[in-house]
């Protein structure tokens, strides 16, 4: 990727090009604001220390919500013996944000073995944090037993199919996708007929400046489909959404923050809040990677994410629980 | 600030530094195909079934363990059989008494295939 500025359409000395190397160069610690489809970013400390009034101004945003991802309450080997701890961490800084999130998308593996307790002990957490709501989508480790339906009947009651819906905030048209059932042998992650089906439809009315954000579990673009990092069908859902003018598309699963630009589409994944796992390919299997203890949290994180009205305008922020 | 790249990139090499220490880690290699008094062992071990294809008389019984820190199941593509979900050292055992192929994956990570031969 080249150094130099390619479309500057802003004057800011920052064009898409710039910002894909740029993110791929800093992993976490960045601002990215799309603005008019130019995306500017920022480093993290200046928010966090408020010490530019620029880049303050511009992530004054008129919605604000949280990503989360990957808590796997219950999961207590080597690459993290204390999750609740971890999780607790994300809350602190989810607590400690400027802007109070409107509400959470935790986008799934919630659970480590989709017990009972384990969501239980999620759900009270994250009462602690100061958003409304939490909006969850499931993790293939959220629906282990009976195909899903004690998820669904936990938090699907509003929900079509095996727990997908939609629900509209601030102007922004969100999606919550389902990606984990019914998977084939060899296969990836799937949304099947019924539910792309159900996306074509609902989105169909919708005027095409309509900012859209996505998110399941599964990543809906090819990080590595070796190890499972890809969704079967996610080029048939995403063709639905190729004449809207500005597409967020936001997933976990891979425990590492990762960013496409793609057209009008953003591709963006989450770490958790848990446990790291290993750079694609780097390493024998996607399992629980173990890091030194002084550098686990480096590697757990959350996303924030602003909206500013009118702007069409998506700042996505990652930060670790450091 | 025209251009905020350059503050990013202070944090950039700090995040990097992390990342590439990490890499380093390994898992333990996997063991397959063990005899065990009871039967056959598959170990399931690094998103894998130790044996890819196991190749067994018709009676034996097979018993796959699961070695990995996340869970995993064991399900016949053509429903001859089907784990519950096996956490870390959990064991699942199936008797193939019919000489056939068994194909089986992991419904949780769907890219685990093997199957079973049975003379």
């Amino acid at each position: 990727m080249s150094d130099y500025i390619v479309h500057d359409h802003d004057h800011d000395g920052v064009d898409r090009r710039g910002f894909l190397k740029c993110m791929a160069w800093a992993g976490t610690g960045l601002v990215c604001v799309v603005q008019g489809g130019v995306l500017k970013s920022y480093g993290l400390s200046q928010l966090a220390q408020g010490g530019d009034d620029k880049a303050m101004e511009s992530m004054k945003g008129e919605l604000s919500f949280v990503q989360i991802s990957d808590s796997h309450m219950g999961f207590n080997k080597p690459a993290n013996s204390n999750v609740v701890a971890t999780l607790q961490a994300a809350i602190d800084k989810i607590n400690a944000l400027q802007t109070p999130p409107a509400f959470l998308l935790h986008t799934g593996d919630i659970s480590h073995l989709s017990k009972a307790g384990e969501f239980d002990t999620v759900e009270q957490m994250l009462k602690g944090t100061r958003a409304h709501r939490v909006f969850y989508v499931p993790g293939e480790h959220d629906v282990l037993t009976d195909n899903g339906k004690y998820y669904l009947d936990r938090y699907g009651k509003e929900a079509r199919g095996s727990g997908w819906y939609s629900f509209d905030h601030s102007g922004v048209h969100f999606i919550g996708l389902v990606n984990v059932l019914d998977l084939k042998a060899g296969g990836l992650g799937t949304l099947g007929s019924e539910q792309l089906k159900w996306l074509k439809e609902d989105v169909a009315g919708l005027s095409s400046s309509t900012p859209i954000v996505v998110f399941a579990h599964i990543p809906l673009w090819s990080v590595y489909p070796d190890w499972g990092w890809a969704t079967d069908d996610s080029a048939q859902a995403l063709s639905y959404l190729k004449r809207f003018g500005s597409v967020t598309v936001l997933n976990g699963h891979i425990h590492q923050t990762m960013q496409k630009v793609e057209g009008n589409i953003t591709f963006h994944t989450a770490a958790s809040t848990a446990f790291p796992q290993p750079h694609p390919g780097e390493g024998p299997s996607p399992g629980p990677m173990k890091v030194p203890a002084d550098q686990l949290r480096s590697l757990l994180g959350l996303t924030s994410v602003k909206y500013m009205q009118g702007r069409h305008s998506l700042a996505i922020v990652d930060s670790s629980l450091t | 600030m025209k251009n905020p790249f350059r503050a990013v990139r202070t944090i950039a090499a700090a995040t990097l530094a992390v990342f590439v220490l990490s890499g380093a880690s390994k898992v333990k290699p996997a063991l397959a195909g063990e005899p065990n008094p009871d039967g056959i062992a598959v170990n399931i071990e690094n998103f894998s079934f130790g044996t890819a294809t196991l190749t067994v008389p018709a009676g034996t019984t097979v018993i796959w363990i699961n070695k990995d820190d996340v869970p995993h199941t064991v399900v016949s593509t053509e429903k001859a059989f089907s784990s519950s979900v096996l956490d870390t050292d959990d064991k699942f055992s199936y008797t193939f008494t019919k000489p056939g192929t068994y194909p089986y994956y992991c419904s949780v990570h769907p890219k685990m295939t093997a199957k079973v031969v049975v003379k």
